[in-house]
Protein backbone atom coordinates (compact mmCIF):
# COMPACT_ATOMS: atom_id res chain seq x y z
CA UNK A 1 0.00 0.00 0.00
CA UNK A 2 2.79 2.58 0.86
CA UNK A 3 4.25 1.81 -2.26
CA UNK A 4 1.41 3.51 -4.32
CA UNK A 5 2.42 7.54 -4.44
CA UNK A 6 -0.55 8.44 -4.61
CA UNK A 7 -1.87 12.40 -5.07
CA UNK A 8 -3.13 13.00 -1.55
CA UNK A 9 -5.00 16.24 -1.65
CA UNK A 10 -7.13 15.90 1.02
CA UNK A 11 -5.70 19.19 3.14
CA UNK A 12 -4.21 21.18 0.74
CA UNK A 13 -6.31 23.42 -2.06
CA UNK A 14 -4.79 21.89 -5.36
CA UNK A 15 -2.54 24.61 -7.23
CA UNK A 16 -3.84 24.29 -10.77
CA UNK A 17 -7.20 24.38 -12.45
CA UNK A 18 -8.02 20.51 -12.98
CA UNK A 19 -7.34 19.03 -16.00
CA UNK A 20 -10.91 18.37 -16.83
CA UNK A 21 -13.68 19.71 -15.95
CA UNK A 22 -17.49 18.69 -16.13
CA UNK A 23 -19.72 21.28 -15.15
CA UNK A 24 -23.24 20.73 -14.46
CA UNK A 25 -23.43 17.93 -17.45
CA UNK A 26 -26.78 16.79 -18.92
CA UNK A 27 -26.90 14.36 -21.42
CA UNK A 28 -29.85 13.31 -23.42
CA UNK A 29 -30.30 10.75 -26.23
CA UNK A 30 -33.11 9.59 -28.90
CA UNK A 31 -34.96 6.61 -28.95
CA UNK A 32 -37.17 5.62 -31.38
CA UNK A 33 -39.89 7.83 -30.48
CA UNK A 34 -38.43 9.73 -27.30
CA UNK A 35 -35.59 11.24 -25.74
CA UNK A 36 -33.97 9.39 -23.23
CA UNK A 37 -32.13 11.34 -20.35
CA UNK A 38 -28.91 9.90 -19.72
CA UNK A 39 -27.21 12.21 -16.69
CA UNK A 40 -28.52 14.97 -14.95
CA UNK A 41 -26.46 17.70 -13.93
CA UNK A 42 -23.29 16.00 -13.65
CA UNK A 43 -20.27 17.93 -12.17
CA UNK A 44 -16.95 16.63 -11.23
CA UNK A 45 -12.83 17.65 -11.89
CA UNK A 46 -10.14 15.31 -12.60
CA UNK A 47 -6.83 16.39 -11.89
CA UNK A 48 -3.58 15.59 -13.81
CA UNK A 49 -2.35 12.27 -13.07
CA UNK A 50 -5.56 10.87 -11.50
CA UNK A 51 -7.08 7.54 -11.75
CA UNK A 52 -10.52 8.77 -11.45
CA UNK A 53 -13.24 6.31 -11.33
CA UNK A 54 -17.29 6.79 -12.90
CA UNK A 55 -18.84 3.89 -10.75
CA UNK A 56 -22.89 2.77 -11.17
CA UNK A 57 -24.81 -0.04 -11.99
CA UNK A 58 -26.13 0.07 -15.66
CA UNK A 59 -28.04 2.33 -16.73
CA UNK A 60 -26.35 5.78 -14.92
CA UNK A 61 -24.92 7.07 -18.03
CA UNK A 62 -21.47 6.28 -17.44
CA UNK A 63 -20.52 5.52 -20.45
CA UNK A 64 -22.42 7.80 -22.50
CA UNK A 65 -20.63 10.75 -19.82
CA UNK A 66 -17.44 9.04 -20.87
CA UNK A 67 -18.27 9.37 -24.67
CA UNK A 68 -19.28 13.24 -24.06
CA UNK A 69 -15.98 13.59 -22.52
CA UNK A 70 -14.70 11.65 -25.63
CA UNK A 71 -16.74 14.50 -27.70
CA UNK A 72 -18.91 12.22 -29.06
CA UNK A 73 -22.39 13.53 -28.12
CA UNK A 74 -22.79 17.59 -27.24
CA UNK A 75 -24.16 18.10 -23.67
CA UNK A 76 -27.70 18.83 -23.77
CA UNK A 77 -26.83 21.54 -21.05
CA UNK A 78 -23.64 22.31 -18.93
CA UNK A 79 -20.05 22.34 -20.70
CA UNK A 80 -17.34 19.90 -20.71
CA UNK A 81 -13.82 21.76 -19.98
CA UNK A 82 -10.40 20.09 -20.66
CA UNK A 83 -7.27 22.83 -19.68
CA UNK A 84 -10.17 25.21 -19.29
CA UNK A 85 -11.25 24.85 -22.99
CA UNK A 86 -14.57 23.60 -23.66
CA UNK A 87 -14.37 20.37 -25.89
CA UNK A 88 -15.68 19.94 -29.45
CA UNK A 89 -16.01 16.84 -30.99
CA UNK A 90 -13.14 14.05 -30.66
CA UNK A 91 -10.57 14.65 -30.70
CA UNK A 92 -6.71 12.92 -30.03
CA UNK A 93 -6.21 14.65 -26.91
CA UNK A 94 -8.64 12.04 -25.08
CA UNK A 95 -8.20 8.76 -26.48
CA UNK A 96 -10.97 6.20 -25.54
CA UNK A 97 -10.21 2.62 -24.69
CA UNK A 98 -13.39 1.16 -25.23
CA UNK A 99 -14.95 -2.53 -24.48
CA UNK A 100 -15.39 -4.07 -27.54
CA UNK A 101 -12.80 -6.15 -29.59
CA UNK A 102 -13.86 -4.66 -33.01
CA UNK A 103 -12.18 -0.99 -31.76
CA UNK A 104 -8.81 -2.53 -33.62
CA UNK A 105 -9.19 -2.22 -36.99
CA UNK A 106 -8.85 -5.63 -38.06
CA UNK A 107 -7.06 -5.05 -41.39
CA UNK A 108 -3.65 -3.65 -40.32
CA UNK A 109 -1.05 -5.36 -37.65
CA UNK A 110 -0.82 -4.95 -34.14
CA UNK A 111 2.16 -2.20 -35.06
CA UNK A 112 0.17 -0.51 -37.75
CA UNK A 113 -2.69 -0.40 -35.02
CA UNK A 114 -0.99 1.49 -33.19
CA UNK A 115 1.20 3.52 -35.32
CA UNK A 116 -1.76 4.38 -37.73
CA UNK A 117 -3.64 7.19 -35.38
CA UNK A 118 -0.17 9.08 -35.00
CA UNK A 119 0.44 9.05 -38.51
CA UNK A 120 -3.02 10.09 -39.45
CA UNK A 121 -3.12 12.95 -36.66
CA UNK A 122 0.22 14.15 -38.84
CA UNK A 123 2.33 14.67 -35.67
CA UNK A 124 4.63 12.02 -36.69
CA UNK A 125 6.53 10.71 -39.48
CA UNK A 126 6.00 7.24 -40.53
CA UNK A 127 9.80 6.10 -38.85
CA UNK A 128 8.48 8.15 -35.71
CA UNK A 129 5.38 6.63 -34.97
CA UNK A 130 7.01 3.18 -36.01
CA UNK A 131 9.54 3.39 -33.34
CA UNK A 132 7.04 4.61 -30.92
CA UNK A 133 4.56 1.87 -31.55
CA UNK A 134 7.13 -0.22 -30.72
CA UNK A 135 7.76 0.93 -27.54
CA UNK A 136 4.80 1.57 -25.83
CA UNK A 137 4.04 -2.19 -27.67
CA UNK A 138 7.13 -3.26 -25.47
CA UNK A 139 5.83 -1.48 -22.59
CA UNK A 140 2.47 -4.02 -22.92
CA UNK A 141 4.71 -6.91 -23.30
CA UNK A 142 3.27 -7.66 -27.48
CA UNK A 143 6.71 -7.32 -28.81
CA UNK A 144 6.69 -10.79 -30.27
CA UNK A 145 3.24 -10.00 -31.74
CA UNK A 146 3.72 -6.73 -33.09
CA UNK A 147 3.27 -8.16 -36.58
CA UNK A 148 0.32 -10.05 -35.94
CA UNK A 149 -3.58 -8.99 -37.46
CA UNK A 150 -6.10 -8.54 -34.37
CA UNK A 151 -8.27 -11.36 -35.34
CA UNK A 152 -4.89 -14.04 -34.22
CA UNK A 153 -5.19 -12.64 -30.93
CA UNK A 154 -6.99 -13.24 -27.76
CA UNK A 155 -9.17 -10.68 -26.02
CA UNK A 156 -6.98 -9.16 -23.43
CA UNK A 157 -4.38 -9.00 -26.01
CA UNK A 158 -6.20 -6.61 -28.33
CA UNK A 159 -7.32 -5.21 -24.78
CA UNK A 160 -3.77 -4.61 -24.55
CA UNK A 161 -3.05 -3.40 -28.55
CA UNK A 162 -5.67 -1.06 -27.50
CA UNK A 163 -4.12 0.80 -24.82
CA UNK A 164 -0.95 0.84 -25.84
CA UNK A 165 -2.46 2.64 -28.72
CA UNK A 166 -3.81 4.84 -26.63
CA UNK A 167 -0.82 5.57 -24.76
CA UNK A 168 1.32 5.89 -27.60
CA UNK A 169 -1.23 8.81 -28.51
CA UNK A 170 0.13 10.75 -25.20
CA UNK A 171 -3.51 11.85 -24.67
CA UNK A 172 -4.16 14.80 -21.80
CA UNK A 173 -6.77 12.05 -20.48
CA UNK A 174 -6.89 8.29 -21.04
CA UNK A 175 -10.89 7.44 -21.25
CA UNK A 176 -11.40 3.84 -20.60
CA UNK A 177 -14.76 2.54 -21.33
CA UNK A 178 -15.03 -0.65 -18.58
CA UNK A 179 -12.05 -2.14 -20.68
CA UNK A 180 -11.85 -4.68 -19.06
CA UNK A 181 -15.31 -6.28 -18.51
CA UNK A 182 -15.58 -8.49 -21.50
CA UNK A 183 -12.27 -10.62 -20.21
CA UNK A 184 -12.58 -13.68 -18.23
CA UNK A 185 -11.42 -12.91 -14.37
CA UNK A 186 -7.63 -13.92 -14.72
CA UNK A 187 -6.99 -12.20 -17.13
CA UNK A 188 -8.95 -9.65 -16.10
CA UNK A 189 -7.07 -8.99 -12.47
CA UNK A 190 -3.67 -9.31 -14.66
CA UNK A 191 -4.83 -6.79 -16.91
CA UNK A 192 -5.41 -4.51 -13.60
CA UNK A 193 -1.55 -4.93 -12.42
CA UNK A 194 -0.46 -4.63 -16.24
CA UNK A 195 -2.43 -0.90 -16.24
CA UNK A 196 -1.50 0.14 -12.61
CA UNK A 197 1.95 -0.71 -13.27
CA UNK A 198 2.16 1.79 -16.54
CA UNK A 199 0.15 4.48 -14.37
CA UNK A 200 3.65 4.26 -11.85
CA UNK A 201 5.66 4.57 -14.63
CA UNK A 202 3.77 7.07 -17.11
CA UNK A 203 1.80 8.95 -14.67
CA UNK A 204 -1.38 9.20 -17.60
CA UNK A 205 -4.54 10.60 -16.26
CA UNK A 206 -6.92 7.80 -16.66
CA UNK A 207 -10.89 8.87 -16.46
CA UNK A 208 -11.93 4.72 -16.30
CA UNK A 209 -15.73 3.74 -16.40
CA UNK A 210 -16.39 0.29 -14.23
CA UNK A 211 -19.56 -1.26 -12.67
CA UNK A 212 -17.65 -3.20 -10.51
CA UNK A 213 -16.99 -1.68 -6.76
CA UNK A 214 -13.72 -4.25 -6.39
CA UNK A 215 -12.21 -2.50 -9.68
CA UNK A 216 -13.09 1.01 -9.06
CA UNK A 217 -11.42 0.36 -5.64
CA UNK A 218 -8.27 -1.48 -6.54
CA UNK A 219 -7.58 0.88 -9.88
CA UNK A 220 -8.73 4.40 -8.70
CA UNK A 221 -7.29 7.07 -6.49
CA UNK A 222 -10.82 8.46 -6.47
CA UNK A 223 -14.09 7.27 -7.51
CA UNK A 224 -17.70 9.17 -8.43
CA UNK A 225 -20.61 6.94 -7.58
CA UNK A 226 -23.59 7.63 -9.92
CA UNK A 227 -27.03 6.73 -8.96
CA UNK A 228 -29.15 5.23 -12.17
CA UNK A 229 -32.27 6.51 -14.34
CA UNK A 230 -31.14 9.18 -15.13
CA UNK A 231 -27.06 9.28 -13.54
CA UNK A 232 -26.96 11.78 -11.10
CA UNK A 233 -24.21 12.03 -8.66
CA UNK A 234 -24.33 10.30 -5.22
CA UNK A 235 -20.98 10.66 -3.90
CA UNK A 236 -17.02 11.11 -4.56
CA UNK A 237 -14.78 8.85 -2.46
CA UNK A 238 -11.13 8.58 -2.33
CA UNK A 239 -10.20 5.05 -2.34
CA UNK A 240 -5.89 5.98 -2.98
CA UNK A 241 -5.24 4.06 -0.37
CA UNK A 242 -5.90 0.51 -1.85
CA UNK A 243 -4.63 -1.68 -4.35
CA UNK A 244 -4.32 -5.30 -5.46
CA UNK A 245 -2.81 -6.66 -2.21
CA UNK A 246 -5.51 -4.96 -0.34
CA UNK A 247 -8.45 -7.55 -1.68
CA UNK A 248 -9.11 -9.39 1.48
CA UNK A 249 -8.89 -6.87 4.29
CA UNK A 250 -11.69 -5.76 6.50
CA UNK A 251 -11.08 -1.95 5.72
CA UNK A 252 -11.39 -2.80 1.74
CA UNK A 253 -14.36 -4.93 2.45
CA UNK A 254 -16.39 -2.33 4.55
CA UNK A 255 -15.51 0.43 1.92
CA UNK A 256 -17.01 -1.94 -0.96
CA UNK A 257 -19.50 -2.60 1.59
CA UNK A 258 -20.33 1.17 2.21
CA UNK A 259 -20.15 1.61 -1.58
CA UNK A 260 -22.58 -0.77 -2.14
CA UNK A 261 -25.30 1.27 0.75
CA UNK A 262 -24.40 4.28 -1.53
CA UNK A 263 -25.15 2.68 -5.05
CA UNK A 264 -28.40 0.47 -3.61
CA UNK A 265 -30.12 0.99 -0.58
CA UNK A 266 -31.01 4.30 -1.43
CA UNK A 267 -31.59 3.91 -4.87
CA UNK A 268 -33.64 1.16 -3.92
CA UNK A 269 -35.81 3.22 -1.79
CA UNK A 270 -36.63 6.06 -3.93
CA UNK A 271 -36.96 4.38 -6.72
CA UNK A 272 -39.66 2.34 -4.99
CA UNK A 273 -41.08 5.66 -4.05
CA UNK A 274 -40.82 6.88 -8.04
CA UNK A 275 -42.45 3.33 -9.35
CA UNK A 276 -45.46 4.00 -7.96
CA UNK B 1 -39.81 -40.65 -12.96
CA UNK B 2 -41.63 -39.43 -9.51
CA UNK B 3 -39.98 -42.88 -8.60
CA UNK B 4 -36.39 -41.77 -9.44
CA UNK B 5 -37.43 -38.13 -8.53
CA UNK B 6 -38.37 -39.23 -5.01
CA UNK B 7 -35.42 -41.55 -4.38
CA UNK B 8 -32.84 -38.25 -5.26
CA UNK B 9 -35.07 -36.44 -2.48
CA UNK B 10 -34.38 -39.21 0.00
CA UNK B 11 -31.75 -38.70 2.06
CA UNK B 12 -30.52 -42.54 1.82
CA UNK B 13 -30.32 -42.95 -1.60
CA UNK B 14 -29.04 -38.95 -2.82
CA UNK B 15 -25.63 -39.77 -3.90
CA UNK B 16 -22.93 -38.42 -2.63
CA UNK B 17 -19.37 -37.85 -4.58
CA UNK B 18 -16.59 -39.89 -2.66
CA UNK B 19 -13.76 -37.66 -1.07
CA UNK B 20 -10.62 -38.74 -3.01
CA UNK B 21 -6.85 -37.76 -1.70
CA UNK B 22 -5.41 -34.70 -3.34
CA UNK B 23 -2.67 -34.58 -4.97
CA UNK B 24 0.48 -32.53 -6.51
CA UNK B 25 2.72 -33.22 -9.06
CA UNK B 26 5.14 -31.74 -11.47
CA UNK B 27 4.31 -30.73 -15.45
CA UNK B 28 5.08 -33.97 -17.89
CA UNK B 29 7.31 -32.37 -20.20
CA UNK B 30 5.86 -31.41 -23.59
CA UNK B 31 5.73 -33.91 -25.46
CA UNK B 32 7.99 -33.61 -28.92
CA UNK B 33 5.65 -35.28 -31.73
CA UNK B 34 3.72 -32.35 -32.65
CA UNK B 35 1.02 -33.57 -34.93
CA UNK B 36 2.59 -32.85 -37.85
CA UNK B 37 2.00 -35.75 -39.63
CA UNK B 38 1.45 -35.73 -43.09
CA UNK B 39 -1.97 -36.74 -44.76
CA UNK B 40 -2.05 -39.30 -47.27
CA UNK B 41 -1.28 -38.41 -50.53
CA UNK B 42 -5.32 -38.25 -51.95
CA UNK B 43 -6.51 -36.44 -48.57
CA UNK B 44 -4.36 -34.07 -49.40
CA UNK B 45 -5.28 -34.06 -52.92
CA UNK B 46 -8.96 -33.57 -52.01
CA UNK B 47 -8.68 -30.50 -49.64
CA UNK B 48 -7.58 -28.85 -52.70
CA UNK B 49 -10.82 -27.10 -54.10
CA UNK B 50 -9.71 -26.40 -57.47
CA UNK B 51 -8.88 -30.04 -57.98
CA UNK B 52 -12.08 -31.02 -57.02
CA UNK B 53 -13.76 -28.49 -58.95
CA UNK B 54 -11.73 -29.46 -62.00
CA UNK B 55 -13.07 -32.97 -61.69
CA UNK B 56 -16.24 -31.81 -61.73
CA UNK B 57 -15.80 -30.12 -65.32
CA UNK B 58 -14.00 -33.12 -66.50
CA UNK B 59 -17.59 -34.88 -65.88
CA UNK B 60 -19.58 -32.46 -67.23
CA UNK B 61 -17.57 -32.53 -70.77
CA UNK B 62 -17.22 -36.09 -70.60
CA UNK B 63 -21.20 -36.21 -69.96
CA UNK B 64 -21.48 -33.71 -73.09
CA UNK B 65 -18.93 -35.28 -75.39
CA UNK B 66 -21.45 -38.80 -75.07
CA UNK B 67 -24.67 -37.24 -75.38
CA UNK B 68 -24.02 -35.28 -78.56
CA UNK B 69 -21.62 -38.54 -80.19
CA UNK B 70 -25.33 -40.59 -78.91
CA UNK B 71 -27.33 -37.44 -80.71
CA UNK B 72 -25.33 -37.80 -83.72
CA UNK B 73 -26.00 -34.21 -84.91
CA UNK B 74 -23.47 -32.10 -85.05
CA UNK B 75 -25.60 -28.96 -86.51
CA UNK B 76 -28.03 -29.15 -83.18
CA UNK B 77 -24.96 -30.05 -80.62
CA UNK B 78 -21.89 -30.46 -81.89
CA UNK B 79 -19.69 -32.75 -79.36
CA UNK B 80 -17.28 -31.26 -76.92
CA UNK B 81 -13.89 -31.90 -78.86
CA UNK B 82 -15.59 -30.16 -81.73
CA UNK B 83 -16.12 -27.12 -79.93
CA UNK B 84 -12.33 -27.32 -78.20
CA UNK B 85 -11.39 -27.82 -81.92
CA UNK B 86 -12.80 -24.77 -83.39
CA UNK B 87 -12.08 -22.92 -80.33
CA UNK B 88 -8.15 -23.56 -80.64
CA UNK B 89 -8.41 -23.11 -84.19
CA UNK B 90 -10.16 -19.74 -83.81
CA UNK B 91 -8.21 -18.83 -80.61
CA UNK B 92 -4.74 -19.90 -83.02
CA UNK B 93 -6.07 -17.66 -86.03
CA UNK B 94 -6.51 -14.76 -83.95
CA UNK B 95 -10.09 -14.30 -84.37
CA UNK B 96 -10.91 -15.14 -80.71
CA UNK B 97 -8.44 -13.07 -79.07
CA UNK B 98 -9.37 -10.30 -81.16
CA UNK B 99 -12.91 -10.54 -80.35
CA UNK B 100 -12.70 -11.42 -76.25
CA UNK B 101 -10.37 -8.08 -76.30
CA UNK B 102 -12.84 -6.16 -78.21
CA UNK B 103 -15.45 -6.89 -75.32
CA UNK B 104 -12.56 -6.39 -72.75
CA UNK B 105 -12.15 -2.86 -73.89
CA UNK B 106 -15.70 -1.92 -73.17
CA UNK B 107 -16.46 -4.11 -69.96
CA UNK B 108 -13.62 -2.04 -68.13
CA UNK B 109 -14.39 1.10 -69.34
CA UNK B 110 -17.81 0.49 -68.16
CA UNK B 111 -17.49 -1.17 -65.09
CA UNK B 112 -14.86 1.33 -64.13
CA UNK B 113 -17.33 4.40 -64.58
CA UNK B 114 -19.65 2.33 -62.76
CA UNK B 115 -17.53 1.29 -59.28
CA UNK B 116 -16.33 5.54 -59.72
CA UNK B 117 -20.10 6.17 -59.74
CA UNK B 118 -20.72 4.00 -57.15
CA UNK B 119 -18.45 4.62 -54.10
CA UNK B 120 -19.28 8.96 -55.12
CA UNK B 121 -22.97 7.93 -54.36
CA UNK B 122 -22.25 5.64 -51.72
CA UNK B 123 -20.18 8.46 -50.09
CA UNK B 124 -22.52 10.78 -50.13
CA UNK B 125 -25.25 8.75 -48.50
CA UNK B 126 -23.18 7.98 -45.71
CA UNK B 127 -22.64 11.61 -45.04
CA UNK B 128 -26.10 13.10 -45.51
CA UNK B 129 -29.53 12.56 -45.16
CA UNK B 130 -30.89 13.30 -48.63
CA UNK B 131 -27.84 11.07 -49.72
CA UNK B 132 -29.15 8.63 -48.50
CA UNK B 133 -32.74 8.87 -49.33
CA UNK B 134 -31.38 9.54 -53.17
CA UNK B 135 -29.45 6.26 -53.39
CA UNK B 136 -32.06 4.22 -51.47
CA UNK B 137 -34.65 5.64 -53.99
CA UNK B 138 -32.48 5.40 -57.17
CA UNK B 139 -31.32 1.98 -56.04
CA UNK B 140 -35.08 0.90 -55.74
CA UNK B 141 -36.05 1.63 -58.68
CA UNK B 142 -33.36 1.55 -61.04
CA UNK B 143 -31.87 -2.06 -59.35
CA UNK B 144 -34.78 -4.67 -60.60
CA UNK B 145 -34.72 -2.48 -64.39
CA UNK B 146 -32.90 -4.88 -66.74
CA UNK B 147 -29.63 -3.28 -68.48
CA UNK B 148 -30.66 -4.76 -71.54
CA UNK B 149 -33.72 -2.85 -71.64
CA UNK B 150 -31.91 0.67 -71.34
CA UNK B 151 -29.90 -0.51 -74.72
CA UNK B 152 -32.82 1.02 -77.62
CA UNK B 153 -32.85 4.43 -75.34
CA UNK B 154 -28.97 3.86 -75.16
CA UNK B 155 -28.68 3.56 -78.70
CA UNK B 156 -31.00 6.10 -79.70
CA UNK B 157 -28.66 8.78 -77.27
CA UNK B 158 -25.37 7.74 -77.83
CA UNK B 159 -25.35 6.15 -81.25
CA UNK B 160 -24.08 2.92 -82.81
CA UNK B 161 -20.99 2.77 -80.78
CA UNK B 162 -19.12 2.21 -77.65
CA UNK B 163 -20.96 5.00 -75.77
CA UNK B 164 -24.15 2.80 -75.53
CA UNK B 165 -22.51 -0.16 -74.18
CA UNK B 166 -20.45 1.90 -71.24
CA UNK B 167 -23.74 3.25 -70.94
CA UNK B 168 -25.71 0.38 -70.14
CA UNK B 169 -22.79 -1.44 -68.21
CA UNK B 170 -22.67 1.56 -66.24
CA UNK B 171 -26.00 0.59 -65.24
CA UNK B 172 -25.65 -3.27 -64.61
CA UNK B 173 -22.85 -2.37 -62.01
CA UNK B 174 -23.52 0.59 -60.87
CA UNK B 175 -26.57 0.03 -58.43
CA UNK B 176 -25.81 -3.44 -56.99
CA UNK B 177 -22.42 -2.24 -56.02
CA UNK B 178 -24.03 0.95 -54.58
CA UNK B 179 -26.56 -1.08 -52.65
CA UNK B 180 -23.94 -3.86 -51.38
CA UNK B 181 -21.25 -0.83 -50.07
CA UNK B 182 -24.00 0.92 -48.31
CA UNK B 183 -24.99 -2.65 -46.62
CA UNK B 184 -21.41 -2.78 -45.96
CA UNK B 185 -21.14 1.09 -44.60
CA UNK B 186 -23.92 0.39 -42.49
CA UNK B 187 -22.76 -2.79 -40.84
CA UNK B 188 -19.36 -0.96 -39.56
CA UNK B 189 -19.14 -1.93 -36.15
CA UNK B 190 -20.07 1.02 -33.73
CA UNK B 191 -16.61 1.25 -32.07
CA UNK B 192 -14.84 1.14 -34.82
CA UNK B 193 -16.17 3.99 -35.68
CA UNK B 194 -15.48 6.13 -32.75
CA UNK B 195 -11.86 4.69 -32.85
CA UNK B 196 -11.60 6.18 -36.41
CA UNK B 197 -13.07 9.90 -35.53
CA UNK B 198 -11.18 9.90 -32.34
CA UNK B 199 -7.87 9.79 -34.65
CA UNK B 200 -9.33 12.90 -35.42
CA UNK B 201 -10.79 11.39 -39.31
CA UNK B 202 -13.10 13.52 -41.03
CA UNK B 203 -14.68 13.59 -44.47
CA UNK B 204 -13.11 11.53 -47.13
CA UNK B 205 -10.25 10.40 -45.09
CA UNK B 206 -12.61 8.92 -42.33
CA UNK B 207 -14.59 7.04 -45.31
CA UNK B 208 -11.39 6.05 -47.41
CA UNK B 209 -9.15 5.20 -44.11
CA UNK B 210 -12.02 3.25 -41.84
CA UNK B 211 -15.22 2.55 -43.68
CA UNK B 212 -13.96 1.17 -46.66
CA UNK B 213 -11.79 -1.40 -45.16
CA UNK B 214 -14.34 -2.06 -42.64
CA UNK B 215 -16.94 -2.78 -45.26
CA UNK B 216 -14.36 -4.44 -47.37
CA UNK B 217 -15.99 -7.88 -47.11
CA UNK B 218 -19.32 -6.04 -48.43
CA UNK B 219 -17.64 -4.12 -51.54
CA UNK B 220 -15.90 -7.04 -52.36
CA UNK B 221 -19.41 -8.91 -52.95
CA UNK B 222 -20.54 -5.95 -54.89
CA UNK B 223 -17.55 -6.08 -56.92
CA UNK B 224 -18.22 -9.63 -57.20
CA UNK B 225 -21.95 -9.13 -58.34
CA UNK B 226 -21.63 -6.27 -60.70
CA UNK B 227 -18.67 -7.87 -62.66
CA UNK B 228 -21.48 -10.79 -63.00
CA UNK B 229 -24.53 -8.56 -64.21
CA UNK B 230 -21.99 -6.33 -66.54
CA UNK B 231 -20.10 -9.67 -68.35
CA UNK B 232 -23.66 -10.76 -69.07
CA UNK B 233 -25.17 -7.77 -69.85
CA UNK B 234 -22.31 -6.69 -72.32
CA UNK B 235 -22.41 -10.30 -74.44
CA UNK B 236 -26.05 -9.89 -74.58
CA UNK B 237 -25.86 -6.50 -75.65
CA UNK B 238 -23.38 -7.59 -78.15
CA UNK B 239 -25.63 -10.06 -79.17
CA UNK B 240 -28.34 -7.01 -80.08
CA UNK B 241 -25.42 -5.03 -82.02
CA UNK B 242 -22.00 -6.17 -81.80
CA UNK B 243 -21.00 -5.31 -85.09
CA UNK B 244 -22.94 -2.10 -85.78
CA UNK B 245 -19.73 -0.33 -83.44
CA UNK B 246 -17.76 -1.53 -86.04
CA UNK B 247 -15.33 -3.97 -83.50
CA UNK B 248 -17.65 -6.86 -82.41
CA UNK B 249 -16.89 -8.53 -79.29
CA UNK B 250 -17.26 -12.02 -78.36
CA UNK B 251 -21.20 -11.88 -78.36
CA UNK B 252 -21.19 -10.56 -81.72
CA UNK B 253 -18.74 -14.10 -82.55
CA UNK B 254 -21.46 -16.12 -81.45
CA UNK B 255 -24.34 -14.26 -83.28
CA UNK B 256 -22.31 -14.25 -86.65
CA UNK B 257 -21.25 -18.02 -86.24
CA UNK B 258 -25.30 -18.73 -84.92
CA UNK B 259 -25.88 -17.10 -88.27
CA UNK B 260 -23.75 -19.19 -90.49
CA UNK B 261 -24.83 -22.64 -88.65
CA UNK B 262 -21.14 -22.63 -87.28
CA UNK B 263 -22.94 -24.31 -84.15
CA UNK B 264 -19.15 -25.87 -83.20
CA UNK B 265 -17.80 -21.90 -83.23
CA UNK B 266 -20.92 -20.68 -81.51
CA UNK B 267 -20.15 -23.48 -78.32
CA UNK B 268 -16.49 -22.34 -78.73
CA UNK B 269 -17.59 -18.81 -77.92
CA UNK B 270 -19.78 -19.87 -75.31
CA UNK B 271 -17.14 -21.61 -73.67
CA UNK B 272 -14.67 -18.79 -73.89
CA UNK B 273 -17.42 -16.45 -72.21
CA UNK B 274 -17.68 -19.08 -69.35
CA UNK B 275 -13.77 -19.83 -69.04
CA UNK B 276 -13.55 -15.78 -68.44
CA UNK B 277 -16.14 -16.05 -66.16
CA UNK B 278 -14.24 -18.40 -63.96
CA UNK B 279 -11.12 -16.92 -64.45
CA UNK B 280 -12.01 -12.88 -63.21
CA UNK B 281 -14.10 -15.15 -60.23
CA UNK B 282 -11.87 -17.87 -59.00
CA UNK B 283 -8.79 -16.03 -59.80
CA UNK B 284 -8.91 -12.33 -59.72
CA UNK B 285 -11.74 -11.75 -56.95
CA UNK B 286 -10.26 -15.20 -55.22
CA UNK B 287 -7.20 -13.93 -54.88
CA UNK B 288 -8.30 -10.37 -53.67
CA UNK B 289 -10.02 -11.80 -51.15
CA UNK B 290 -7.52 -14.12 -49.64
CA UNK B 291 -4.64 -10.76 -49.38
CA UNK B 292 -7.53 -9.03 -47.85
CA UNK B 293 -10.05 -9.99 -46.11
CA UNK B 294 -9.17 -13.66 -45.39
CA UNK B 295 -6.13 -12.42 -44.10
CA UNK B 296 -7.77 -10.05 -41.43
CA UNK B 297 -10.24 -12.59 -40.35
CA UNK B 298 -13.06 -10.72 -41.34
CA UNK B 299 -14.24 -13.63 -43.69
CA UNK B 300 -14.00 -17.25 -43.47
Amino acid sequence: MDAMTSPLRENAAPPTPPLLAVEGVTLEYHAPGRVVRATQNVSFDVWEADRFILLGASGCGKSTLLKAVGGFIPPREGRILLDGQPIHGPGPDRVVVFQEFDQLPPWKTVRENVAFPLRVSGRLSRKEADERADHYIEKVGLTRFADAYPNTLSGGMKQRVAIARALAMEPRVLLMDEPFAALDALTRRKMQEELLALWEEVRFTLLFVTHSIEEALVVGNRIALLSPHPGRMRAEINSHEWDLKSGGSPQFQAAASRIHRLLFEEAEATDGAGDE
Amino acid sequence: MSEALRNRLEPETRPEPPVRPEYERPLEPLADATSDQALPLHQRLWQRAWLRKTLILICLALLWEITARLKANPLLLPPFSAAIKALVEDALSGVIPARTLNSLDVLIKGYAAGVVLAFVLTSVAVSTQIGRDLLSTLTSMLNPLPPIALLPLALLWFGLGQASLVFVLIHSVLWPLALNMYTGFTGVPETLRMAGRNYGLRGLRYVLLILVPAALPSIIAGLRIGWAFAWRTLIAAELVFGASSGRGGLGWYIFQNRNELYTDRVFAGLIMVILFGLLVENVLFRELEKRTVAKWGMTR
